[in-house]
């Protein structure tokens, strides 16, 4: 009898079109998306003159360079016009479908992927951008790859990989009320840090997460690589099959039952071994907020910043002084009394419908202490947002209601955070100058970063709810 | 690529955890060509202040360190983004080994891909060996790939790598002239996936 197999194995081995004796795999890739950031592969291509292998499977998307406010074709920067101008000749030349500036399908690549029914259970799929983990969420194998690897699957359809080990997260329970994905991953990165997934694939399992929205699903996913996976995974379930149906690259009719029957048997079988498992209880976690320079940096929003003094271990209280004071947040402060400058609104990880919901529930009919930017994630997003007025609720909390790119998350648009300021951000990454040089970002919820938004400190989303829900 | 086989130089030590692609090479450079040299950015807003000018603390700064060929870090060296081009700074600064206890994948996936050795070591022999260099800055240290050692004054280290990537830069090899022997094998797994999964196939749009 065969060995009981996680939905991990059943990924890999569909994809291994061979295995060396060392132990490496070459892989074939289902979806390659590429962005503005791949010009270093596209030059690697025109060194050897070589042609692109699956220009059908290979799709362009402009998402990190393009702005978000003024006009988008005419683009002042002419730095920034020639990084997206250079994406459009590639794939014009390499014959690869982009989703352009003018196209009404443009957004950031993860979001676009899923949205657009590309993005699908049972595939592999890279990109040259580390938040491709994020498609693991409908029950693909996604991993961020670098620009050799982009260039190699460019030209070959296919990439050498090695297994990873198998990791479980299960959360399991009832999720409080106020309290999403982003809470949830978090805590998960919070409990096992930031290199606590290192060298795994992680599947993300139990009710807790089953019981979460495609969207929740993919801001989890989104998040793995912030704990060091290689990829993130959700099994995909009645949710994943209702989230495609009628989706535009998706499968239809008589081929989508094929596929759904297909994608039913991925699930990891009862048994099947992992090489890690570890497990949260989701009716224990609060809304959480960073207050340092790395993802792990995770709070509850009801605690205080930690204090160097009390720490035993001298390099760890080091580690605390460095990062509390490029925050500038003094040793022990209750972080509900950290004031803030600025909040955002968007990217790959918190920016797709419910996101932008969730937010606008807590700032309707408020103002916002602080200036602000919304930036949707795919331009598809921005509109059914106007469609249900919230684009009104933004603006008239004070809050700038953008277009649709990478945009302050990682700021090479120009968006950017001022040095010294401090940003409750709906992003992923707390790092040192991240979201501009000297910049200090706090990571959280939409949800959340509407209550500091509306308080202008960080703040318990719980206590604005009321019969509000997000 | 080049082949990496032995290194002896000086070895900078960095004793921060996590010191992700950010603070390898901030995103702001990564509009530039390769041509252009990322060595001048590598760790730029560690390295230098608002005005451009060194900041004499970091260590990279210290004249025994300035011509640096190698590394000492904490937990996790590379962790975040993707961005080969943080690869690309540490080699175009000079730097061929990258001594931690620990590496994000992707980045040492890419270092790979350009020769830069990842020597993994235990936390408490990347903290000995930082310990050294603080004591004698100019200590030579010499790595041995064939032998997956670190020499450190009169200390000799064992170091971890993945097997796979040791021989890839012991030997140098190209992953498109190790596929391009593969290109049957691809074409029979693409012929038959289609029968074995039809809808993996993006749907025509008309």
């Amino acid at each position: 009898m065969n060995q009981p197999q996680t939905i991990i194995d059943k990924l890999w081995s569909a994809h291994e079109i061979v295995r060396r004796d060392d132990g490496e795999s070459l892989l074939w890739v289902d979806r390659h998306y590429v962005h503005e950031g791949s010009f270093h592969a596209f030059g690697k291509l025109a060194e050897r003159r070589a042609a692109v292998a699956e220009p059908a499977l290979t799709y362009g998307v402009a998402d990190h360079y393009v702005p978000t406010r003024g006009s988008r074709h005419n683009i002042a920067n002419p730095e920034i016009s020639r990084m997206v101008r250079q994406l459009e000749e590639n794939c014009a030349k390499h014959g690869i479908k982009l989703f352009g500036l003018d196209d009404p399908r443009q957004g950031i690549v993860h979001v676009v992927g899923p949205e657009q029914g590309l993005t699908l259970p049972g595939l592999l799929i890279v990109c040259g951008d580390s938040h491709t983990s994020t498609h693991g969420a409908l029950g693909a194998y996604a991993f961020g790859i670098g620009a050799s690897e982009v260039a190699h699957v460019l030209m070959t359809g296919t990439i050498w990989q090695k297994k990873p080990k198998r990791m479980r997260v299960s959360v399991d329970g009832l999720l409080p009320p106020g309290i999403s994905a982003k809470d949830i991953v978090l805590a998960i990165i919070a409990s096992i840090g930031a290199d606590g997934a290192t060298g795994c694939a992680v599947e993300f399992a139990g009710s807790a997460i089953r019981a979460l929205s495609m969207e929740g699903r993919l801001t989890l996913c989104n998040m793995s690589i912030e704990a060091g996976a290689r990829c993130g995974v959700v099994a995909p379930d009645a949710t994943t099959f209702a989230y495609l149906k009628d989706r535009p690259y998706a499968p239809t009719g008589s081929a989508l039952d094929q596929a759904i029957e297909a994608w039913s048997k991925l699930a990891t079988e009862d048994v099947a071994a992992f090489d890690h498992e570890v497990g949260l209880d989701a009716g224990a976690i609060a809304p959480i907020v960073t207050w340092g320079t790395s993802p792990q940096d995770a709070l509850p929003i009801d605690a205080s910043a930690p204090d160097p003094r009390c720490e035993s271990n001298p390099e760890r209280a080091q580690y605390l002084r460095e990062a509390l004071d490029y925050m500038g947040i003094t040793p022990g402060k209750r972080l509900t009394q950290i004031a803030i400058d600025r909040v955002f609104i968007g990217s790959c990880t918190n920016a797709r419908i419910e996101d932008l919901r969730a937010a606008a529930a807590v700032l309707a009919g408020r103002a916002s202490r602080v200036p602000g930017l919304v930036s949707p994630g795919s331009t598809l997003v921005k509109r059914q947002a106007e469609e249900e007025g919230l684009d009104r609720i933004f603006r008239e909390a004070g809050l700038e209601w953008g277009e649709s790119g990478c945009s302050m998350c990682v700021g090479i648009n120009g968006d950017l955070v001022r040095p010294g300021e401090r940003c409750a951000s709906t992003t992923n990454r707390n790092f040192r100058g991240r979201q501009g040089p000297g910049a200090r970002t706090h990571l959280m919820s939409p949800a959340m970063v509407a209550a500091a938004a509306v308080t202008g400190h960080l703040a318990d989303v719980r206590e604005l709810l009321g019969d509000r829900k997000v | 690529m080049e082949k990496f086989t032995k290194l002896t130089g000086t070895a900078c030590p960095i004793n921060q955890s996590n010191l992700n692609t950010d603070q390898i090479l901030p995103a702001r450079f990564l509009k530039w060509t390769r041509a252009m040299g990322f060595g001048k950015a590598l760790f730029h807003d560690l390295r230098f202040d608002a005005e451009g000018r060194d900041k004499s603390d970091f260590p990279l700064n210290k004249p025994a360190w300035r011509n640096a060929t190698i590394v000492v870090s904490a937990r996790n060296f590379g962790c975040g983004s993707s961005r080969e081009a943080a690869v690309y700074a540490l080699y175009d600064f000079g730097v061929r080994c990258v001594i931690a206890p620990s590496f994000g994948d992707i980045f040492a996936g890419n270092a790979v891909q350009n020769g830069l050795l990842t020597a993994g070591v235990t936390d408490q022999e990347a903290a000995e060996i930082m310990e050294s260099l603080a004591q004698m800055p100019e200590l030579p240290v010499t790595l041995d790939l064939d032998q997956q050692t670190i020499r450190c004054g009169n200390r000799t280290y064992k170091f971890r790598i993945d097997p796979i990537r040791r021989m890839r830069l012991l030997n140098g090899w190209d992953d498109l002239a190790l596929t391009e022997n593969y290109r049957d094998r691809i074409r029979a797994f693409k012929a038959e996936d289609k029968i074995k999964r039809p809808w993996a196939a993006p749907r025509e749009q008309l």
